[in-house]
């Protein structure tokens, strides 16, 4: 039976303790803001004989990485958590960990990169990574970063995929505010995950492997990278299907793209992370002016859910891509790229504009928000053209 | 209609105000409210002028931002009323309370807030030195709050301050707590 602990306290509190539900065999990892009280806290429960993890400290990311890789290879469950330039600094590790298919789980405390030197939120970093191979959950709240910590060790242990996941929260926002939250119990989490049967491990020397071997000119690296597509492509549906167990022992929902006020949208706003919070109250408020306003929350985005996407969005006159993160030279930002992708083979044209907020920290004020519907009401009602890019509360 | 009430902490880094607003929220909690408390990081040392925000409400809250126009605005340091706008948009029916000896006639004058909103003025600092010793006044403020805005129950708030407490004090310092905010809700004065 299911037991539910509701609970005040942070975001990086209950990663830290969905880490230690999950039981993993080997944690490596590197504090860095807003991260570090993730690994300060999962260090406590291994100091207290809380979890029996074999706790790595090492001396960068760079390590923490590669430490993960090496355990993960040789078998073992394996998680870690970093944020912004300690996940810069793991960028060769991250190909090599979907590149040798290894499913360790990684929290990603979304923190700005530098320069200038910043330490709030944005999404930056992880966008940055975008095209790692990793499976990428994000969370509006410290629930569902929760949630998702667990729902992507499964879906990275799935013999079907078989990819690294990163569980993504946004910095301060999420890790460092208390918010009221919901905790299973041992039991209920450690059964959900199951016990991880690893399939190509080093340790087994009955069956002998090797990872990570050339296979240059005439090998078959074209083949693992279309391994990997296909990998990747099929984790959506253990994605959905992971989602739908664990609504089932939490009672929480969870989607690829979560919907809230689309059946009749004229208006929408497709975002990530802590401001679907601030979009979904102002859409309210839209609704209570008359306006058909909704939103569309991305919770995956990777593999990215083009056709739910699509769907959502359908009925739409016009749709805002809100993105906190650049992608410079591009015609807008890696949320837009992607929305306006999903949205090309539908039969009518909708106008899509791309507003960058946030970067750095800088604060969702709601009368922001309210401009961009604002906006995508005059577009909708054919008083104003799209746009190009806005930087939305930029000074 | 969702009922929201939003704090705004003012306080210098050190004097304890993330965690009396950690203690107002696991107080909203166990009354089976919904509440965030964030601070606003900046640099950390000791002294600077800080900021933390608290919601609280009957129903799940969405938002995700500084809190622009509190309906609470709680101020730890007198001294920050030189260089920080604590007033700033503040609700018209607000509460600000201060730790000040100023009496509040004097301290709604000197911050020039509407007539409407409510100054209350306790000697936190006072009675955290007579009572617990140190200029911690945290605690004490926060039985100043449950008087003038009902917003949390003192009892409920005074039994997960000894629980917080416990991990890292004795008896002899809760019971200096309770003292504090028994005597801080008791000599809290209102204009």
């Amino acid at each position: 039976m299911t037991e539910i602990r509701t609970v005040a306290t942070t975001g990086n509190l209950v990663v830290a303790e969905a880490m230690r539900q999950c039981r993993p065999d080997v944690v490596a990892a590197y504090p860095i803001t807003p991260q570090t009280t993730i690994v300060e806290e999962f260090a406590k429960y291994v100091a207290q004989g809380r979890v029996h993890t074999e706790y790595v400290t090492v001396e960068s990311e760079h390590s923490a990485m590669s430490a993960c890789v090496g355990a993960s290879a040789a078998g073992a469950r394996v998680m870690t958590a970093t944020a912004s330039q300690g996940l810069a600094l793991m960028w060769e590790e991250l190909h090599i960990a979907s590149g040798m298919r290894l499913p360790i789980v990684m929290a990603n405390a979304n923190r700005a990169l530098s320069a200038p030197i910043n330490i709030h939120c944005d999404h930056g970093d992880a966008m940055g990574a975008r095209d790692t191979g990793w499976v990428m959950l994000f969370a509006e709240t410290a629930q569902e970063a929760y949630d998702n910590t667990i729902i992507a060790l499964k879906v990275a242990e799935d013999p079907e995929v078989l990819l690294p996941a990163m569980s993504c929260l946004d910095g301060f926002i999420t890790t460092h505010s208390i918010d009221r939250i919901e905790l299973l119990d041992d039991d209920t989490v450690t059964g959900f995950v199951g016990t991880y049967q690893p399939q190509n491990a080093l340790l087994d020397i009955d069956n002998a492997v090797s990872h990570g071997c050339f296979a240059g000119l005439g090998g078959p690296y074209f083949e693992f990278k279309k391994a990997q597509r296909m990998a990747i492509d099929r984790s959506k549906a253990v994605v959905e299907r992971v989602g739908n167990e664990f609504t089932k022992v939490s009672g929480r929902d969870f989607g690829l793209v979560e919907t809230d006020m689309m059946d009749d949208a004229d208006v929408a706003i497709v975002v990530i992370g802590s401001t679907a919070g601030n979009v979904r109250h102002v859409a309210k408020e839209m609704r209570a002016g008359g306006v058909k306003a909704g939103i569309v929350k991305v919770r995956c985005f990777r593999p990215f859910p083009h056709a739910e996407l699509a769907a959502a969005l359908k009925g739409c006159r016009a749709v805002a891509v809100l993105d906190r993160a650049e992608s410079f030279g591009a015609e807008g930002g890696p949320l837009y790229l992607e929305t306006r992708s999903a949205l090309y083979d539908l039969e009518s044209r909708i106008p899509v504009v791309n507003y960058i907020y946030g970067l750095g920290g800088s604060d969702v004020r709601l009368e922001l928000i309210h401009r961009v519907y604002a906006d995508l009401s005059d577009i909708a009602s054919g008083s104003a053209a799209p746009s190009g890019l806005v930087y939305l509360g930029a000074r | 209609m969702q009922q929201l009430t939003e704090i705004r902490w003012h306080a210098r880094a050190g004097q304890g105000a993330v965690t009396a607003a950690k203690v107002v929220a696991e107080t909203a909690l166990s009354a089976n409210q919904y509440m965030q408390a964030m601070p606003e990081y900046g640099p950390e040392r000791m002294g600077a002028p800080i900021k933390a925000f608290t919601r609280i409400s009957d129903q799940p809250i969405d938002i995700h931002c500084n809190i622009e126009n509190p309906n609470v605005v709680i101020v730890l340091d007198d001294t920050l009323l030189d260089v920080v706008d604590v007033a700033e948009g503040i609700a018209a029916d607000g509460v600000l309370i201060l730790n000040t000896c100023t009496p509040p006639e004097q301290v709604k004058k000197m911050l020039g807030v509407p007539e409407t909103v409510t100054v209350a003025c306790v000697d936190a600092s006072g009675i955290a030195l007579d009572t617990i010793k140190r200029d911690i006044p945290n605690t004490p403020i926060v039985g100043a709050f449950a008087k003038v805005t009902s917003v949390i129950d003192l009892e409920v708030f005074k039994g997960l301050l000894a629980k917080n407490l416990s991990k890292k004090f004795g008896q002899e310092m809760i019971d200096a707590n309770f003292t504090a905010v028994d005597r801080a809700h008791e000599e809290v004065t209102v204009a």
